[in-house]
């Protein structure tokens, strides 16, 4: 084991995980600004419901983690990631790796609008992948993203898993496979940071959908159905916000995009199983005590489609049902008479 | 507002002494540095080639190659026993296929001769002496030239009146470069549009008062024997285009690397080639920008804390000379690079002479945008050399190469650094672009014509016959207006530069614009006639100019 601290940035449930996992091979720091759940991550060793590795030490000073830590885990919701970043950046510094794990975009947009303000334009200046908000915010190059079918629930539970490391620089992928890698985890590399970035993103907007589905009571064809027809959809919003091909069909396209799709442990899906049993969209985000990611993604991708001129029809109608003009049940009326009947037509 | 342009300052020399230029001190040991650098290739190598049978298969490629070089394209400054030493190569190289110990050495002691070969070629001797008189000769010569052509008359040649420095406008950055030539080692990165580029970067270095630059030029520029003469003295090492082959090529990286790490203020034209499209580059070669990187980390490595800083420069014409044969080669060979060809239009010397004289009769100014200086991570430098950060923070270069408290030696994290910075480079040749009436009137001319056929291609809409392409002077003008607003915008949103011809009445703009647009090419951009309304007697030129302000989608943004 090595003698220094790895940093995970976010003590939510995947950040408890992933400190877990990494504790495995290293000592960890769990950084959280929350003094309460720091002293009871210290004193009773577990944090929302996880029993936390020994090896993992909570923290909340910036100075502590950026300065013992070369490599840090950022996992906290993608519309806290650039405030979070701002506070770090003047503790980074270019030898600093970071490698996140946040499945979300971030948006800028000018004072006193939200994204929920009808006259918001979405294009690729203001909206952002989280390797670009470490970029804009820091002096940090290393950069990576950890991505596929990875829901905590399981990988806490010593299930086998594999994830997904995607950097431009070969060493911040064999950094975070050395970091991760464990008999019950397999870790792959990948090149295509905004690729691997965007299938954890968009995956998000399916696993809702899917979620709706189960929730009128429909079964497995509806839902492969809606997977492969959900990828396509991806596959064209991916390459349009500067992903490859490549990163939808792997681990952490298709693979995280099946386990999302299909799993009651996915907050997505929890939410359109909740919508199609008709709750309201503002009961379900309260109830959760976690960001479910997917209810902004489709709020930001269905606008950036419109700003870009070109259709993404499970986008589209997820955002109507969301904002209440269509019922699941005529979103899902809708889907189905759609002329589209080419089954492959990107490769 | 301050006076954008430097023209009346003089600048000192920041190193009077000729003994103290690094250059000077780089060739007064040539042929120990020649030594070095083909030593550190043969090393790299024999790294990247490991295994007897991986070196003697890249000896034996090379080989071929240069049998064909040699039979195919051979130039007159090619060394008169090219034929032989490959054919010797050749030989040796048919004995060393046997016996592994003896094999081996015999493919270590080939691939010698041919590092030595090259480093050797790629050399140049550093004359102060012929520096300093190609000096005065650019200086005077291109001073009473210039005098000639303000008066119209040859009795103008000895009046003294007007100095070169009122005709080519400096812009940016150049006491904060001045200041860092002190202190650190400068990298020069300019657009390349046009081969007079290297006689106008040789002067601007000069007039700023900065040491001597070393830069590798086209060898085919020596083919040319008043370009020999000039880039000989002016420091500049040879690169040979035309070779392509690995040893060859890290040879050459090697030259840059040492040279830098030695001080030595540097050069290059980063797109390669001279721009073929008209536009600015935007894809980048980056195997010299590499060696930057690299010297920066031996630097660290050695304890010596000079810095290195990359400084992008933009060359504004309202004209290049070559532009006709450059369209065509764009258009015929879309992106691929390839040899050049011979007879373009500075073939000879007194064709030279006849372009220099009519550019500057009849050239309006020009001007020289110098960016702002960067490290190799792409983030600006301060007075002193600091690198700032966001937020306004020092960052320690140093750190980029750390790893755990240690240097780390990473040839892919080092490829990635240099993608980074040359995208920065590329960002920085837009921001310092600076927008002349002339590349105004092509834009707008082009975009306005190409409306009218939406529905052909690129190809077939620059086949259309010239005189089918009118365009009314009213919609023309209003036209102009519009984009004018919006690149005022760019301007103050810090994207783009203007020069001060684009701040006059747009009548007057369309008129300096049309003055001045590609003014010397048989057939012109764009032109006005007696109806008063715009043609064109040649849309590919009109298209070469109108490329110039690509990439900027003002489209978007003109109501």
């Amino acid at each position: 084991m090595s003698a220094k601290y790895v940093g995970v940035i976010g003590a939510g449930s995947f950040g408890s995980v992933v400190a877990n996992l990494l504790a495995v091979n290293s000592k960890v720091k769990l950084y959280t600004r929350n003094a309460d759940k720091l002293k009871d991550i210290n004193t009773n060793r577990t944090n929302l419901g996880y029993k936390l590795h020994d090896n993992i030490e909570a923290c909340n000073s910036l100075e502590e983690i950026t300065g013992e830590c070369e490599t840090l885990f950022p996992i906290i919701p993608s519309s806290g990631f650039r405030k979070m970043m701002k506070e770090f950046s003047p503790h980074l510094h270019p030898y600093h790796t970071m490698i996140h794990g946040t499945k979300g975009l971030d948006v800028t947009l000018p004072e006193g609008m939200t994204i929920d303000n009808n006259n918001v334009e979405f294009n690729r200046d203001n909206v952002k992948t989280m390797s670009e908000v470490i970029r804009d915010e820091s002096v940090v190059v290393r950069i990576g993203c950890l991505a596929g079918p990875n829901l905590a629930k399981e990988i806490y539970n010593k299930q086998p898993a594999a994830t997904v490391v995607a950097s431009s620089f070969d060493s911040v992928i064999k950094e975070g496979q050395r970091l991760l890698r464990s008999d019950l985890f397999q870790v792959y590399g990948n090149k295509d940071l905004i690729g691997i970035e965007l299938t954890g993103v968009l995956k998000n907007i399916i696993a809702l959908a899917s979620g709706a589905l189960n929730g009128l009571g429909y079964g497995e064809n509806a839902r492969a159905m809606l997977i492969s027809r959900g990828l396509v959809e991806m596959i064209y919003l991916g390459k349009e916000l500067g992903g490859n091909l490549q990163a939808f069909i792997g681990l952490a396209g298709v693979g995280d995009l099946v386990a999302t799709s299909s799993s009651t442990f996915s907050r997505n899906f929890t939410v359109g199983n909740r919508l199609a049993k008709g709750e309201n969209i503002s009961e379900i985000i309260q109830s959760m005590n976690e960001v479910a990611e997917g209810v902004n993604t489709v709020k930001i991708v269905k606008k950036f489609a419109e700003h870009y001129g070109f259709r993404a029809p499970i986008t589209e109608t997820l955002f109507k049902i969301l904002n209440g003009s269509k019922s699941v049940e005529d979103g899902l009326t809708y889907l189905m008479k759609l002329p589209l009947n080419v089954d492959i037509d990107f490769m | 507002m301050q006076d954008k342009y430097n023209n009346k300052t003089k600048f000192k020399p920041i190193l009077p002494s000729h003994s103290e230029w690094p250059i000077v001190k780089l060739s007064k040991n040539m042929q120990t540095f020649i030594e070095k650098v083909s030593k550190d290739s043969y090393h790299k190598i024999k790294n990247i080639k490991k295994g007897d049978q991986k070196l003697i298969e890249e000896l034996e490629r090379t080989r071929y190659r240069e049998k064909l070089r040699v039979q195919k394209m051979p130039w007159s400054v090619d060394p008169d026993d090219d034929y032989e030493f490959w054919k010797n190569v050749k030989k040796q190289l048919v004995g060393s296929t046997e016996n592994s110990s003896e094999s081996s050495e015999n493919s270590n002691r080939i691939l010698k001769s041919i590092t030595e070969r090259y480093a050797n070629e790629i050399a140049s001797v550093f004359k102060p002496s012929s520096h300093k008189f190609a000096r005065r000769v650019t200086n005077f010569g291109f001073a009473r030239l210039l005098n000639a052509a303000h008066s119209g008359r040859f009795s103008g040649l000895f009046r003294a009146r007007h100095t070169l420095r009122d005709k080519i406008r400096i812009r940016g950055s150049i006491d904060h470069i001045r200041e860092l030539s002190k202190k650190g080692t400068l990298i020069m990165v300019p657009t390349h549009f046009s081969n007079l580029d290297s006689m106008l970067i040789g002067w601007v270095i000069q007039a700023l008062g900065l040491p001597p630059f070393i830069y590798g030029a086209g060898l085919n520029l020596f083919n040319i024997k008043l370009f020999a003469y000039f880039m000989n003295s002016l420091g500049a090492y040879k690169v040979d285009r035309r070779k392509k082959n690995l040893i060859y090529l890290e040879t050459l990286k090697s030259y840059s690397d040492l040279a830098i790490q030695d001080g030595c203020h540097s050069l290059f034209f980063p797109g390669g080639t001279r721009s073929r499209s008209g536009a600015i580059e935007t894809e980048l070669k980056r195997g010299l920008l590499s060696t930057a990187i690299q010297a920066q980390l031996a630097n660290f490595k050695n304890d010596k804390d000079q810095k290195i800083f990359i400084v992008p420069v933009v060359f504004n014409y309202n004209f290049v000379l070559e532009a006709p044969s450059l369209i065509d080669h764009f258009l015929k060979q879309k992106g691929q690079e390839r040899y050049y060809t011979e007879n373009d239009e500075y073939s000879t010397s007194y064709k030279i002479s006849k372009f220099l004289f009519k550019f500057f009769t009849k050239q309006s100014d020009i001007s020289v945008s110098i960016g702002k200086p960067m490290d190799l991570f792409g983030n600006y430098v301060d007075q002193e050399g600091h690198s700032i950060g966001q937020n306004g923070r020092y960052i320690a270069t140093k750190d980029y190469f750390l790893k755990d408290g240690k240097f780390v030696d990473d040839d892919q994290r080092d490829d990635e650094y240099t993608r980074t910075l040359s995208k920065r480079i590329v960002e920085e040749f837009h921001i310092n672009n600076e927008v002349l009436p002339s590349h105004l009137i092509a834009y707008v001319g082009f975009k306005l014509l190409r409306k009218k056929f939406p529905d052909l291609d690129l190809f077939n809409f620059l086949r259309l016959p010239e005189d089918e392409l009118l365009l009314d002077y009213g919609e023309f003008s209003i036209e102009i207006e519009k984009y004018k607003k919006v690149i005022f915008q760019f301007e103050k949103e810090g994207k783009i530069l203007t020069s001060p011809g684009l701040a006059k009445s747009t009548n007057e703009l369309i008129e300096q614009g049309l003055s001045n647009l590609g003014i010397f090419h048989t057939n012109l951009p764009l032109v006005r006639n007696e109806q008063g309304d715009i043609e064109t007697e040649s849309l590919s030129l009109l298209y070469f100019y109108h490329n110039r302000l690509r990439g900027y989608n003002f489209e978007e943004y003109v109501s």
